[in-house]
């Protein structure tokens, strides 16, 4: 019966792949040369990074650090690259600018202060306490950057404090006289009012009066003395601080239903994004005084710092409306048929996703936000770009080109670069959709 | 047994409902903003007033027709320093605009490359391309601006080193580069306009040729359109439709005596020919490489967007690949693609207002700078600027609406 002459009983062992569809060489076929247009792209590219690196390289290695005489011409006596010396001397006063020397402590204090603050706002794991440590902290940043007595930091903290005891204990009271209609407004109305005057007319006279009595404080330091990668931040953090509440408070003014609201916001969101910057920093160096009660001076930092946030926060209203606008109009009928009101509904249901899926965009402000920051120069302030300018009005290094750029290149490329990853991680953070 | 007809409640109206009734809540907070807004003009307005009043200023604008007494260096309508202050301002405005639409036109062909290329297949261009996006997009661009006009400063030889050297017809120098001009040995003169400034009648003919010639190509490619859905045979006509524009043109170049002029080292510089400056060439180089890297960025999010089944379904309908790009894939692309694309041309005429740190004169150069620091008129001069800007800022984002309706995807 058994006729069949052979029957395998056993599988076979599985073989290899050929050798040129796996691993390292399949890669190279596929992603290299995969056509002949391919490999000639692939040839080019590798020529030109190569031309690249063999002009870095030799540049980079061949560079001096400290040559004896402290100047271009010192550098090219010892070495032929790189002439790095600009920067080993000329250091501090990139971060710092003109700050003076023995206090530098102080601004590199509040700099880690600041690392500290932000830790529990970027990462969900930091300890929510220090988050009252991140809300005290622009007054603490402000007084060891500039120094002066303590008492007007202080004063400046009691003032949201008031507002909190007005609005707590003022209801009752307030309420009992009234009425029960008007009782929470009225009361909400006293705390800010009180508040407002608070800052308006009473820190400063009281500031002045205490600091003559009890002058306990550091050495003040005036603004012009502040510059480099210091002054930088200082912009790049308050706009940034400043311009997303103020951006999603001109988004909702925008998609509100309210006439007059809406038309107020469009108006100054579009005459804000319809400049350049550079003219609203003039506007802050020479008209800020004009619009402001005659004998009004203040500091030059401070104004720039108030353009710089409503620049930005133009910028980011818009880009929060196009989150809002993005979301199906379902969401704002599922909220108003919960029967949440127009604020809930907004702080429940349509700002946590449309802030989500602007993240990307956010943060793209907030980049160019903290890149615009270099316009100051133009003003006369001394961020790192001004500085490099004057270095090379600098009779000892005349002629420096790439050292000097290349160093501030480096430092913005790892703050904006840094905030992009960190939108990534938040969006794959935040996504919740399964795809 | 009747029911008595209940009247209706009155309304009664309680000074409460103002806040408390949604009908009349919105009254309120509009009522309550407009009167805080007017408020904070009136004080800003009073302040200002005071203010001026307490410098021995006025507010006009007749300082615009004085003489402006500076010069300016690169100036495309004539101007000298006895023109008025408006004049300055005019041509500071023109080298605003000469220089937003070269930077615009060659950071499209930079972005298209650059985007197209990240997309590739071969990872090592990808790579390439993703460097420099991420780098451009990540350092400010003025830091690019001042790193280039520095580097056509340092890098390149200054006029002087070209002495007893054969020079081409490019002149690659530290001030700028010369390249040859058009001349006409048999010129038409200038043409007045209303007395403002001077155009060339040359210039005009060369483009109304140009002009008339491209309408008639495009007529031509219509009748081939016809042709092709009548019959299914398109017509051979290429030939015709570049000879139409080009058989013209040289005609009249011919009858212009177009020669060219190339520039000659005289003295401590180079004469003849035309000029690029050194801080116009380091802008328009860093202003394209910038905007570019962000062009980029959009065109690859563009064809991103547009799903590969698209694609499937073109080559399943017999559709070829060219087509199937032109057809297909680029209207619903460019739908993504233009509207960030415009505002990335807002941002790189706003961008033109950095000019001021490298010293080129723009808008801001001359309005902005010069003419605001010797008359002292900052109000009028910042005015006057931001009115500039907004103006093209306000008529680019209408043409983006007006793109914005005529592609948007009709539903229901």
């Amino acid at each position: 019966m058994s006729d069949i002459g052979f029957v395998r009983q056993d599988f076979l062992e599985q073989s290899p792949p050929p050798a040129s569809s796996v691993g390292p060489i399949k890669w190279v076929k596929d992603n290299l040369f995969s056509s002949p247009v391919n490999s000639a792209l692939t040839l080019v590219s590798i020529g030109f990074i190569a031309l690249v690196l063999l002009e870095i390289l030799p540049w980079l290695i061949d560079s001096s650090w400290a040559p004896a005489e402290m100047s271009l011409s010192g550098c090219r006596a010892e070495a032929t690259g790189a002439c790095f010396a600009v920067i080993n001397e000329r250091f501090y006063q990139f971060l710092f600018g003109f700050y003076p020397s023995e206090l530098y402590a102080r601004p590199t204090l509040a700099f880690l202060g600041l690392l500290l603050a932000l830790w529990p706002i970027l990462f969900e794991n930091a300890p929510r306490k220090l988050l009252w440590f991140s809300a005290v902290y622009p007054v603490l940043a402000y007084f060891l950057i500039w120094g002066g007595t303590i008492w007007g930091p202080l004063l400046v903290l009691a003032g949201p404090a008031i507002g909190w005891a007005v609005s707590t204990h003022g209801e009752e009271k307030v309420t009992g006289v009234i009425g029960e209609a008007f009782g929470p407004l009225v009361t909400l109305i006293l705390s800010v009012l009180s508040v407002i005057l608070w800052f308006l007319f009473l820190v400063a006279p009281i500031d002045g009066l205490l600091s003559a009595i009890l002058p306990i404080g550091v050495e003040a330091v005036a603004s012009d003395k502040l510059g480099g990668f210091m002054l930088s931040l200082i912009i790049g953090v308050v706009g940034i601080a400043a311009s997303l509440p103020i951006g999603v408070a001109l988004a909702l003014g925008r998609q509100s239903d309210l006439f007059i609201v809406r038309s107020l916001c469009v108006g100054f969101i579009e005459s804000m994004r319809g400049v350049p910057l550079i003219t609203l920093l003039f506007v802050a160096s020479t008209l800020l005084a004009y619009f402001l009660p005659p004998g009004t001076t203040f500091d030059l930092i401070l104004r720039v710092c108030i353009m710089v946030t409503f620049f930005a926060s133009a910028y980011m209203a818009e880009v929060i409306r196009g989150g809002i606008a993005a979301l199906p109009k379902g969401q704002y009928e599922a909220g108003d048929a919960m029967g949440l009101t127009y604020w809930q509904s907004m702080q429940l249901i349509i700002l946590p996703q449309a802030l989500k899926i602007s993240i990307p965009n956010i943060v793209s402000t907030f980049i160019g936000l903290f890149k615009d920051t270099t316009l100051v120069i133009v003003i006369g302030l001394l961020d790192p770009l001004g500085l490099s300018t004057a270095i090379r009005a600098d009779a000892n290094w005349n002629g420096i080109v790439w050292e000097l750029y290349g160093f501030i290149a480096v430092f913005f490329f790892i703050f904006c670069f840094g905030m992009s990853r960190y939108a990534a991680y938040l969006e794959r953070k935040l996504k919740t959709d399964h795809r | 047994m009747s029911i008595a007809q209940e009247a209706p409640p009155a309304e009664s109206f309680k000074l409460s409902q103002l806040i408390y009734d949604t009908r009349y809540r919105s009254l309120t907070i509009q009522v309550f903003a407009l009167f805080a807004f007017m408020l904070a003009v009136g004080w800003l307005v009073n302040n200002t007033i005071s203010n001026l009043a307490a410098l021995g200023k006025d507010f006009s604008f007749a300082f615009l027709w004085e003489p402006a007494g500076y010069d300016i260096n690169q100036r495309l309508i004539d101007y000298d320093s006895r023109s008025p202050h408006a004049r300055a301002a005019m041509v500071g405005i023109l080298n605003t605009l000469l220089l937003a639409l070269v930077g615009c036109i060659t950071a499209t062909i930079v972005g298209v490359l650059a985007g197209v290329a990240r997309l590739s297949k071969n990872w090592i261009v990808a790579k390439i391309m993703t460097v420099y996006v991420e780098v451009f997009r990540n350092v400010p661009t003025l830091l690019w601006i001042i790193l280039f006009v520095a580097l056509v400063n340092e890098v390149l030889p200054s006029p002087r080193e070209f002495r007893g050297v054969e020079t081409g017809a490019f002149v690659f120098t530290n001030r700028g580069v010369y390249f040859p001009e058009a001349l006409f040995s048999r010129s038409m003169g200038d043409l007045s306009i209303a007395g403002l400034f001077n155009i060339s009648i040359d210039f005009l003919l060369i483009l109304g040729v140009v002009i008339i010639g491209l309408f008639v190509s495009g007529r031509i490619g219509a009748w081939a359109d016809q042709q092709q859905a009548a019959t299914g045979d398109r017509p051979q006509v290429i030939w015709y439709r570049l000879g139409v524009v080009f058989l013209p043109l040289i005609l009249l170049l011919l009858i212009l005596g177009f020669h060219l002029g190339y520039p000659e080292l005289k003295g401590f510089n180079f004469q003849g020919g035309t000029y690029v400056r050194d801080s116009f060439l380091g802008m328009w180089i860093a202003l394209s490489l910038y905007t570019g890297a962000f062009i980029a960025e959009n065109v690859r999010a563009g064809i991103m967007a547009v799903s590969k089944g698209q694609t499937e379904a073109a080559f399943a309908l017999g559709i070829r690949p060219n087509n199937t790009m032109s057809l297909v894939i680029l209207p619903q692309a460019l739908r993504v693609i233009v509207p960030p694309l415009i505002s990335q041309y807002l941002n790189l005429t706003k961008n033109t207002s950095l000019a001021i740190a490298v010293g080129y004169m723009d808008a801001t150069g001359t309005l902005g700078g010069i003419t605001l620091n010797q008359t002292g008129r900052e109000m009028e001069t910042l005015l006057l600027l931001m009115a500039f800007y907004l103006i093209i800022s306000l008529s680019i984002s209408f043409v983006m609406n007006v793109y914005n309706e005529r592609v948007k995807l009709k539903e229901r």
